[in-house]
């Protein structure tokens, strides 16, 4: 037997973006999972895993071939709203090595038209080293701009200033009774994880074990993606999973 | 009936049966002759026959007869008879019961199982070299269709016995065996079907059921076996007063322990295996008398059940608590009582399970009803009276599900290439998918092959695919070995193997014995150091390795149980109604055990006691917070879609509610605004607010993000193939393989709407999780017959569900003792002054 509470408004402040500091920097945290660097014009999105759906359809899983149309839609709004003089793709960009020839002639055309009067940067990840190929834009291993670190994989131990990828970090909470999991930035002030952005990622939890040598216990927030904002939490407010 | 049978002596049992049977001083019943000169004739029967009658004996009987007529060296296969149950407890007992006639008349005629415990080396060996008699279950055929030896192994097949088909044909698992014997049939043509069952609510369409449907030997021969004595069922009335709400039947642990005392032998039936844990452990503690009191659950260890059935077959256990995988027809020798704890939910349910007390068929069957709380009560006196009426209330058998059928094409394929209009043909002769239409058929082959999608985009990785001699074969034999994993119908919340160690040796966690399986989340939600019972023992959490949990033994009496997690059927229909009219007659529930009558009385004076057609909505407020209770008595899965629904409706009207929550009788939804106000000035109106036009755009916009959708998205999509099971020594990779089905629903919602595994969705949504259908009869029923009543205060029938606010998951000594304060302030405020102390006797009414 359960309560089951009903979704109530959201009771946020106006705004959808929020505004943290990092290492000196203000950079804003959007709803859609992005991170946006106004004093760069730059726009950041995390593992796109784009033809994910491919990927699994090739070892017999026939999932609905739209997670690349549906994660580029959801990219494009951001461009279109944002209009950023630089994108950085920060790895796992593609779902396997093989991803960006698979890319359908549409999504290609979308990518291309998408990279049009602005920087693009592929940062590699472990899911795509090598730079994909005919598709415009400039590889990277990692990209280093007025004091910040673009980089896929997060370094352990203390690391000020870096921006990365790769964890796919996911939050739990408990509102008025009733479990609530989210995709989520998590930063400490001095390093930052960004959510994965692709349409079939999944979720780690940000107290899961493979956390612990990037941020001290309970020293860090979640902010977690809803449909209008940006929720921040800090640490000891989270729940693991299953709980 | 006899008008069949022409030929005299088909009737007859020949040498050595006759002898067989005078020599234990039996005579064969009538339905058991019944059955062997049917099949004589070559009939394919149905058997509806309480337990007792000697089913299981009628059923076999004919095949014995045939085989030891049978030359032993026979060419091909020696595979003569299939018998299918949907237990694998049942299956290993049944094959006890027939080798016995089969060593004492020495017929050497091989008996074997094969269930999903069966060693692998042994079930590849069966395929080539089986016995003449095969006991499995509905995933097994269908696994044994879709290997190539199939149309090899099944050439001489005579007989398919079905057991317990009431309960099969409920279920996808029906589906899916309805598919399976609709192939074996063109394997062996001439197949004969022998179905067995419990008396049901319409024996006509279940004698269709195993038929092939669209010929004209659609219906099976129906051989009806009317009841023995009617069983002497009563409601167990306890020492200490009924509880207004819980579902534990903790306050007559006291009452059934000392009826087992009393009585030889005893099955104690609970609804949940948390519930058997938490009774076992409990009855433990207050045996002094060391009774033999056993533990039999559908997660411990296969040893240990087999180890418990033995001894209560053996007749040295003095009770099994037990939960419903002992539910059908497993014989347990003699058992003596049947304590059935919490409510039965459905009236024929209830007559299965006190059907196992006495097996001896001219006896009266005892049976004990221990009701959880006072809705339980009535429920368990109109189950008696529906008992006494012989009254069934079974589920119909269901429409086969798309994503069942989905499964059988791609193992249809791993036996051999098919042709798509045979298959469509072999298909629809199956009950369950007679109505299958050719365009729906078409897109589920479309579906196996490349996933059914508008965008084409997966025809290189397509599963099977269409030869140039038109017929769909297999792409790679890959696939076949992943259709072996992913088989069956029933998808589990993830296991995790228990294993016991010493304590504090969490350093080397690594052997152990094994204790039985149990829900990951569960596990997850443990700490080391943390107690729970299980296996019938409190139990240490040493820590997780791998897909392996460990613990040690505890010796701390205070553990902390798996929360209970609700009856897992819905109250039946017939049953519910049935409560409904008690409610209403007076003269019926002044009658009542456990201080009924004195809180009908005092809610009659308070509010109002609905009549049976009626449905009654109180609103009230307290604290400060507003109330609405309506009661409709539609079970817990239609009050929580219907909970559902009216929230987004008052908070359309600004009633500002916050949350709800839903029993089997009751729903309760509380909200900031003054709702009895909001009726009274003209701003709410009950009847708009409960009108049927809810179903339409409002449950749509709700569907589409309801939790409750998702996960019946999920079944479909694992039971379909879209997505893998999740199988141990997987998950460490689970994050890069797997895609978690919510976000596969959300894409696939988005782009393509009318997909086929989503109309599968929707259609399983109506009966099962969300039970719309249910909800949208009970909205015709009450049209124009709502009554509200605008209280001061909380009303007596509305403390239950009151009380199951924030049940959730309460911990400790200090939130027990908050909630209890809480409740005796609700009691007494419904009830009247002097009421609320825990040992006081009410005033009256």
């Amino acid at each position: 037997m359960r309560a089951t509470a009903v979704p109530e408004r959201v009771e946020a402040e106006a705004e959808t973006v929020r505004t943290v500091g990092l290492c000196g920097h203000e950079v804003a945290l959007d709803p859609a999972g992005a991170l946006w660097w106004a004093a760069e014009r730059t726009l950041v999105v995390s593992d796109l895993h784009l033809e994910k759906g491919s990927s699994l359809a090739r070892r017999g899983q026939l999932l609905p071939p739209y997670d690349t149309a549906a994660t580029l839609r959801r990219l494009a709004a951001l461009v279109e709203t944002y209009l950023p003089a630089r994108v950085v793709c920060l790895g796992d960009s593609f779902h396997d090595r093989r991803a960006a020839e698979r890319l359908a002639p549409a999504a290609r055309d979308t990518v291309r038209a998408l990279q049009r009067g602005r920087d693009w940067i592929w940062i590699a990840g472990n899911h795509d080293r090598d730079a994909p190929a005919g598709l415009g834009g400039e590889a990277m291993a990692e990209l280093n701009l007025n004091g910040l670190a673009f980089r896929h994989e997060p370094r352990a131990g203390d690391c000020r200033g870096e921006v990365a990828g790769h964890l796919h970090p996911a939050a739990k909470l408990r509102l008025r009774g009733r479990g609530l999991r989210r995709r989520c930035f998590v930063t400490d002030g001095a390093r930052l994880v960004m959510p994965s952005f692709g349409a079939y990622t999944g979720g780690l939890n940000v107290l899961d074990a493979a956390w612990s040598p990037l941020f001290p216990p309970r020293g860090f927030a979640a902010w977690l993606l809803g449909g209008r904002g940006v929720y921040g939490f800090p640490a000891r407010l989270l729940l693991p999973d299953a709980a | 009936m006899d008008d069949l049978v022409t030929d005299p002596e088909a009737g007859l049992l020949p040498e050595p049966f006759a002898s067989w049977f005078a020599e234990k001083g039996w005579t064969p019943r009538a339905h058991q002759l019944d059955l062997l000169a049917r099949a004589r004739a070559g009939r394919s029967s149905l058997l509806i026959a309480p337990t007792g009658a000697g089913k299981t004996l009628a059923g076999f009987l004919p095949s014995l007869v045939e085989l030891s007529g049978m030359p032993r060296d026979r060419k091909g296969s020696k595979l003569h008879t299939l018998y299918v149950s949907p237990l694998k407890a049942l299956a290993v007992d049944v094959a006890r019961n027939v080798e016995m006639p089969l060593a004492q008349m020495g017929l050497g005629v091989r008996v074997e199982t094969r269930t999903g415990d069966t060693p692998q080396v042994k079930r590849t060996r069966q395929r080539t070299d089986p016995p003449e008699i095969l006991m499995t279950t509905p995933e097994q055929i269908a696994l044994l269709i879709a290997s190539k030896e199939a149309p090899k192994l099944f050439q001489n097949l005579k007989v398919v016995i079905l057991d317990e088909l009431h309960a099969l044909v409920t279920s996808k698992r029906g589906d899916l065996l309805a598919l399976g014997l609709a192939r074996l049939r063109s394997y062996a043509p001439g197949l004969r079907v022998v179905g067995l069952s419990a008396t049901v609510a319409d024996p006509d369409a279940l004698a269709r059921w195993p038929m092939p449907q669209g010929t004209p030997e659609d219906k099976a021969d129906l051989i009806t076996v009317k009841g023995g004595v009617a069983p002497d069922v009563r409601i167990l009335e306890p020492e200490a007063r009924v509880p207004w709400a819980g579902h534990s039947g903790r306050h007559a642990f006291a009452s059934v322990y000392e009826a087992i005392r009393q009585t030889g032998t005893s099955l104690v039936f609970v609804n949940t295996r948390s519930q058997a844990e938490m009774v076992f452990q409990a009855l433990w503690h207050m045996n002094d008398d060391g009774l033999p009191i056993a533990l039999h659950h559908g997660s411990l260890d296969v040893q240990q059940r087999r180890k418990v059935e033995a001894a209560m077959a053996a007749g040295v256990l003095r009770a099994v608590v037990c939960t419903s995988t002992l539910d059908l027809g497993i014989d347990w020798g003699d058992v003596d009582l049947v304590i059935h704890l919490g409510a039965p939910k459905g009236a024929s349910r209830l007559a299965q399970r006190i059907g196992r007390s006495n097996h001896r068929f001219d006896e009266p069957s005892r049976a004990l009803l221990v009701s959880a709380n006072r809705f339980e009560v009535m429920e368990c006196q109109a189950a008696i009276e529906a008992l006494r009426d012989g009254a069934q209330d079974t589920p119909p058998p269901r429409r086969g599900g798309l994503d069942v059928l989905a499964q059988h094409v791609l193992g249809t394929a791993c036996a051999e290439a098919f042709d798509a209009e045979a298959l469509y043909d072999e298909i629809v002769t199956a009950e369950p998918y007679a109505d299958l239409d050719h365009f729906t058929f078409e897109k589920v082959v479309d579906f196996v092959a490349t996933g059914g999608y508008a965008l084409r985009a997966y025809e290189r990785y397509a599963k099977i695919r269409r030869r140039p001699d038109g017929k769909w074969r297999l792409s790679h034999p890959s696939i076949a070995q992943a259709y072996r994993l992913n088989v069956g119908t029933i998808v589990e919340a993830p296991m995790l193997k228990v294993r016991l160690v010493r304590a504090g040796r969490s350093k080397a966690l690594a052997g152990g014995r094994v204790l039985g399986e149990i829900e990951e989340w569960f596990i997850e939600q443990l700490s080391v150091g943390d107690t729970f019972v299980f296996a019938g023992q409190v139990l240490r959490f040493e820590g997780l390795r791998e897909a392996e949990a460990y613990v040690s033994r505890s010796r701390t009496e205070d553990p902390k149980i798996p929360s209970y997690q609700g009856g897992k059927f819905p109250l039946s229909t017939y049953l519910a109604d049935r409560v409904r009219h008690m409610l209403h007659d007076e003269a019926q529930w002044r009658g009542l055990p456990g201080e009924v009558g004195e809180w009908l009385g005092i809610q009659k004076a308070r509010s109002v006691v609905p009549e049976a057609g009626e449905l009654l909505v109180e609103t009230f407020a307290r604290a400060t917070r507003f109330y609405m209770v309506a009661y409709p008595f539609e079970g817990r899965l239609a009050h929580q879609t219907l909970g559902m629904l009216l929230t987004r409706r008052l908070e359309r009207a600004r009633a500002r509610p916050l949350g709800f929550v839903a029993s089997e009788y009751a729903l309760a939804i509380w909200g900031l605004a003054d709702m009895g106000a909001m009726v009274r000035k003209g701003r709410l109106s009950i009847a708009d607010l409960f009108d049927e036009d809810m179903l339409g755009d409002d449950l749509e916009a709700w569907l589409d993000e309801s939790m409750l959708l998702k996960r019946t998205f999920r079944n479909c999509a694992v039971i379909s193939g879209m997505i893998e099971r999740r199988s141990p020594g997987k998950e460490k990779s689970g994050r890069q393989v797997t895609v978690s089905s919510d976000l596969v629903y959300d894409v696939l919602r988005e782009h393509e709407p009318d997909h086929i595994l989503l109309q599968a969705t929707r259609e399983d949504a109506a009966t099962g999780l969300l039970d719309i259908r249910r909800l949208g009869d009970m909205l015709k029923r009450i049209r124009g017959r709502i009554r509200h009543m605008d209280l001061d205060r909380v009303s007596p029938l509305a403390v239950p569900v009151m009380l199951e606010i924030g049940r959730e998951r309460v911990g400790g000594d200090a939130e027990e003792g908050l909630l209890a304060d809480a409740a005796e302030d609700l009691i007494e405020e419904a009830m009247g002054a002097g009421y609320g102390g825990s040992g006081a006797r009410g005033g009256g009414g």
